[in-house]
């Protein structure tokens, strides 16, 4: 009997053995992957156990962080607190207790929890020297005037729209603002009382408006003429037209190729063959229109891309792609040239156009996070500003600027005018729904430019505006004065 | 029974040679140890949870202590010689599951659902119990060869109450399995817990008289030694109530374990490999049978295979579904290798059963895959000393009553603790001596006491060889 108990003895050894090797495999292999699992509830416990690091901006915290009741079943020890919130949420996003969080309170989790490992240093000589874990801070780059005249522009103006205001010469999102927005403060706890009721009534299955959209990155929009920038742009790069005030080769009425349509212009415009100033400054759709589908398909789509057009821009938060179809024939061409048809752009696609060419020609890669801190207000990264692309030269960007800059001086754009400040920018109007049925979208981009040709800002404001009389919406009336706002707040803060 | 009288040199220390020590000083000081590092991990808690030396500590201390002396005492006067690791063994992992249980009793969230709060004292009293039912069994089983008389009572016994969890109004269903009877006033019983033991005094009883005939009637077919038709009865019984146990009381764990244990025995008895061959065929057949149509264990199998989905439907508020078995695993990934610490874990959140079925995944969290596998090692070293105790046993009926304990022992701890870890689909069995319940806890005291009495036996000096009576007594009777 005792050869096979020596067996039974290996087989009770074996059974013990397969029960350590799994254990290796859950405990030591798998281990990052369970413990950091978002469904863990282990992980929503740590983000709140210690008060959460701030957002800031221009050197104050927009967020707070509060020390909840811990008495019955409540395992998070701290909630999040927003100062004016809803301004600020297109940028801050949300950090709930029982949603999750989304935006820089998502990306930068890790910074703000403390749980980074760029802090573990940092903890653990907080540990040997008794001080408690921290939370670090996200520093951003935008501007608190801006983002204040932005908001209440667009509060004022009461329709849904978004604004979007960019340095040029660094890329750094000045302004980030969307409306109807929401209060990131009202659900950010878990009770189901007030904050899933809250969170609940955000949604968009019960509000139309959808305020959780961020308007600014993540809806595109028909462009309209304001897109007339981009072509005109490739019209000069391709050396189409190579002066602001040559004549262009454009009858009137245009019959659009292909078709026995002609492309109307908004009204009785003096478009016949007007030079690309002229064009610009009374927004002719013959023009523009004539010179996408002189150009071709491929070139204008060479041109958009290199604006930003067709991919996603991380500033860290995720924008949606703006859209320049592919494989059109003339016709489609000339109407996507004038930010019809397919066309489609993110506010802050529009606004990477203006600093485009504000900033002579040198698109800068759009970013909101200037820098991470420890909780000791150590720098611990910093955001570089990056060149993306060069969309036009030198030359043709500052033709393009003064075009632009008639605009506003004696065109579509006269609301923008700042006393003292050049002042460049293109107004829009664009149609969509089925047979253009809905009110068109109010567009307006524009930038400011100091006296050293250098340029502070650049701005996209976008209104879409379904209570407000059709005719009264044009980018000029409804969109530019916010821009012109938002302009002089960031040109004050500079003083 | 060829090869277990002779005393080859190598084996002097486990084979009673004249004159073995003891050991008892080694059991005394090893349970200092089994004493000691509850107390220690108890104020590890305490300090983790309230900041502070608990309360209890010195009760707690005093009272462990106090038990495993009592258990010590029995076995000095008892079983002298019995095997010296076993006693210190369980006690350590009790008083470390008391440690844990008191643990989760902390836990508000627990105490909300009402599944903890004042768990530890009981389960201090049912060690009370448990140990002075060890005691008890040093103190009446002179001789575990008595139990060899009570092979066929033993196996109405197991039946009974094998069966008991199916009366109507005695059973309760406690999250699909039905291996629980409800006592009014007393609280609820495991009674597969004590079949268990029954069942092994039943096979060892009964595999001792026929395992000749089972061993030596055979035919040889390719390399096997295929049992005679007749010879397989009791294989198919055994292996038909299993499969009624799967079915009726719907749980693969109890099924599995009876079945093994059988299967080892079995095997031990006539050294025989087609038995096993055998065995693990039916034991398959019957498993992938009964899944397909029995939608419990159906269920049990999805969980185990996509523990993911599960919670997912158990968050979607899907009935029968149960998020337990991805929260464990969370725990246990959320230990690592050195754990969150004792107290500072958040296994609470397994919820239903947590310092039950799931206690493993409490020490995973807290004690980290350091922990874990001292754990599991301190599991395998009760199964090798009962299996070395086989060995050293010099009867057969000793022999095959001991493997089936300790195969029983090591087959329940990889069911539960494969379940709980998501190596194999869940089953509803308790870690022995860790996890909270009456049963388990005075069900593996007494299969301890029965090793250690087997042990004391086996390690027994042999009697000085009494005189021979013929040298002297002898008397020629002349005729007058």
């Amino acid at each position: 009997m005792n050869k096979p108990l020596r067996r039974i003895a290996l087989f009770c050894g074996l059974l013990v053995l397969t029960l350590l090797l799994r254990d290796n495999w859950l405990q030591y292999v798998k281990t990052d992957s369970l413990k950091d699992d978002p469904k863990n509830r282990r992980v929503t416990i740590a983000r709140y156990s210690i008060p959460r690091g701030d957002i800031i901006v221009d050197g104050s915290p927009i967020t707070g962080s509060t020390e909840t009741s811990t008495s019955g079943l409540n395992d998070l020890k701290y909630k999040r607190t927003y100062k004016n919130g809803a301004m600020w949420a297109p940028v801050t996003g949300y950090a709930s207790q029982a949603f999750g969080a989304n935006q820089l309170e998502s990306i930068e989790d890790g910074i703000l929890s403390g749980t980074d490992d760029r802090l573990f240093f940092r903890n653990t000589l907080g540990m040997l020297t008794g001080k408690a874990k921290s939370g670090g801070n996200v520093v951003t780059t935008l501007n608190q005037a801006a983002q204040s005249a932005a908001w209440s522009g667009l509060k004022k103006q009461g329709g849904k729209g978004a604004v979007v205001a960019l340095d040029p010469s660094t890329g750094k999102i000045l302004a980030l603002a969307s409306y109807p927005s929401y209060d990131p403060s009202s659900f950010a706890g878990n009770s189901t009382s007030t904050d899933s009721k809250a969170w609940q009534k955000l949604q968009k299955k019960y509000d139309p408006n959808d305020p959780m959209l961020n308007r600014a990155l993540r809806e595109t929009y028909p462009p309209g003429s304001t897109f007339k920038v981009v072509t005109a742009s490739a019209a000069l790069e391709n050396n189409l037209y190579s002066s602001a005030d040559e004549a262009t080769n454009s009858p009137l009425p245009w019959i659009m190729p292909g078709t026995t349509t002609p492309l109307k212009n908004e009204g009785n415009l003096p478009c016949k063959n007007a030079t690309l100033r002229e064009a610009l400054r009374v927004s002719c759709n013959s023009v523009f229109g004539k010179i996408g589908a002189d150009l071709g398909n491929a070139k204008m789509l060479a041109e958009a891309k290199k604006f930003g057009f067709d991919t996603e821009q991380f500033t860290p938060i995720r924008s949606s792609a703006s859209v320049f179809s592919d494989k059109m024939n003339d016709s489609q061409t000339a109407l996507s040239s004038i930010g019809q048809f397919n066309t489609a752009a993110t506010p802050l696609q529009m606004a990477m156009v203006a600093s485009a060419v504000a900033n002579d020609g040198k698109l800068m890669k759009p970013y909101m996070v200037d820098k991470l801190q420890s909780s000791g207000v150590d720098t611990i990264a910093q955001t570089e500003p990056e060149e993306l692309s060069q969309p036009l030269s030198s030359k043709n960007a500052q033709i393009l600027q003064s075009m632009m800059e008639t605009v506003v001086e004696k065109g579509t754009g006269t609301s923008a005018k700042i006393p003292g400040v050049t002042v460049g920018g293109k107004t829009g109007t664009a149609q969509h729904g089925e047979n253009n049925s809905e009110n068109p979208y109010a567009w307006f981009l524009s930038y400011a430019k100091n006296a050293d040709g250098s340029s502070p800002v650049a701005v996209a404001v976008v209104i879409e505006d379904d209570k407000a009389n059709r005719d009264d919406i044009s980018g000029g009336g409804l969109a530019a004065p916010i821009a012109k706002s938002v302009m002089e707040a960031v040109i004050d803060s500079k003083k | 029974m060829s090869s277990s009288t002779n005393t080859p040199s190598h084996h002097t220390s486990t084979i009673g040679a004249i004159g073995a020590p003891s050991r008892r000083n080694t059991e005394l000081a090893l349970l200092v140890f089994a004493v000691v590092i509850p107390v220690f991990a108890y104020a590890n808690v305490g300090l983790a949870i309230d900041d502070k030396v608990p309360t209890g500590l010195l009760s707690y201390g005093l009272g462990l202590g106090l038990l495993a002396g009592v258990a010590h005492l029995g076995v000095r006067k008892f079983a002298p010689y019995a095997d010296p690791l076993l006693l210190p063994l369980a006690t350590l992992l009790n008083g470390l599951g008391l440690v844990v249980i008191w643990r989760l009793d902390q836990s508000k969230l627990l105490q909300s659902i009402n599944q903890a709060g004042n768990a530890a004292p009981r389960q201090l009293l049912y060690t009370a119990l448990g140990i002075a039912f060890f005691v008890v069994v040093l103190i009446f089983l002179k001789d575990h060869r008595v139990l060899q008389r009570y092979t066929y009572i033993s196996m109405f016994a197991a039946l009974v109450l094998l069966l008991l969890p199916l009366v109507p109004g005695l059973g309760a269903n406690i999250y699909g399995a039905k291996i629980w009877i409800k006592i009014p006033g007393l609280g609820s019983l495991q009674p597969g817990e004590f079949a268990k033991i029954a069942l092994a005094v039943f096979f060892a009883g009964y595999l001792m008289v026929k395992r000749d005939a089972l061993a030596l009637a055979s035919r040889r077919f390719i390399g096997l030694y295929l049992p005679r038709g007749r010879d397989l009865g009791p294989i198919l019984v055994v292996w038909f109530i299993s499969i009624l146990i799967l079915v009726f009381e719907t749980d693969l764990g109890t099924s599995l374990l009876f079945f093994g244990m059988f299967i080892i025995m079995l095997y031990v008895a006539t050294e025989r490999t087609s038995w096993i061959v055998f065995g693990l065929l039916m034991s398959a057949a019957g498993a992938v049978g009964v899944a397909t149509f029995e939608p419990h264990v159906q269920q049990r199998v999805q969980a185990w295979l996509d523990p993911m989905k599960e919670y997912k439907l158990s968050q979607a508020g899907a009935a029968g579904h149960s998020e337990q078995s991805m929260q464990a695993l969370w725990a246990f990934g959320s230990g690592g290798t050195l754990g969150s610490g004792l107290g500072q874990g958040h296994s609470d959140l397994i919820r239903f059963a947590a310092n039950s079925d799931f206690i493993l995944a409490t020490f995973g969290e807290e004690l980290g895959l350091a922990g874990i596998m001292a754990i599991l090692l301190i599991y395998g070293l009760i199964v090798e000393r009962g299996v070395r105790t086989a060995l050293a046993a010099r009867d057969p009926f000793g022999k095959l009553l001991a493997v089936g304990l300790s195969g029983a022992f090591a087959l329940q701890v990889f069911v539960v603790s494969g379940g709980v870890m998501g190596l194999i689909p869940l089953t509803g069995m308790t870690m022995p001596f860790m996890a909270y319940g009456g049963s388990s806890v005075l069900a593996n005291w007494a299969l301890i006491g029965i090793l250690i009495r087997i042990s004391d036996t086996a390690r027994r000096p042999a009697p000085a060889p009494a005189p021979s009576p013929d040298a002297e007594m002898t008397q020629v009777v002349r005729p007058s």
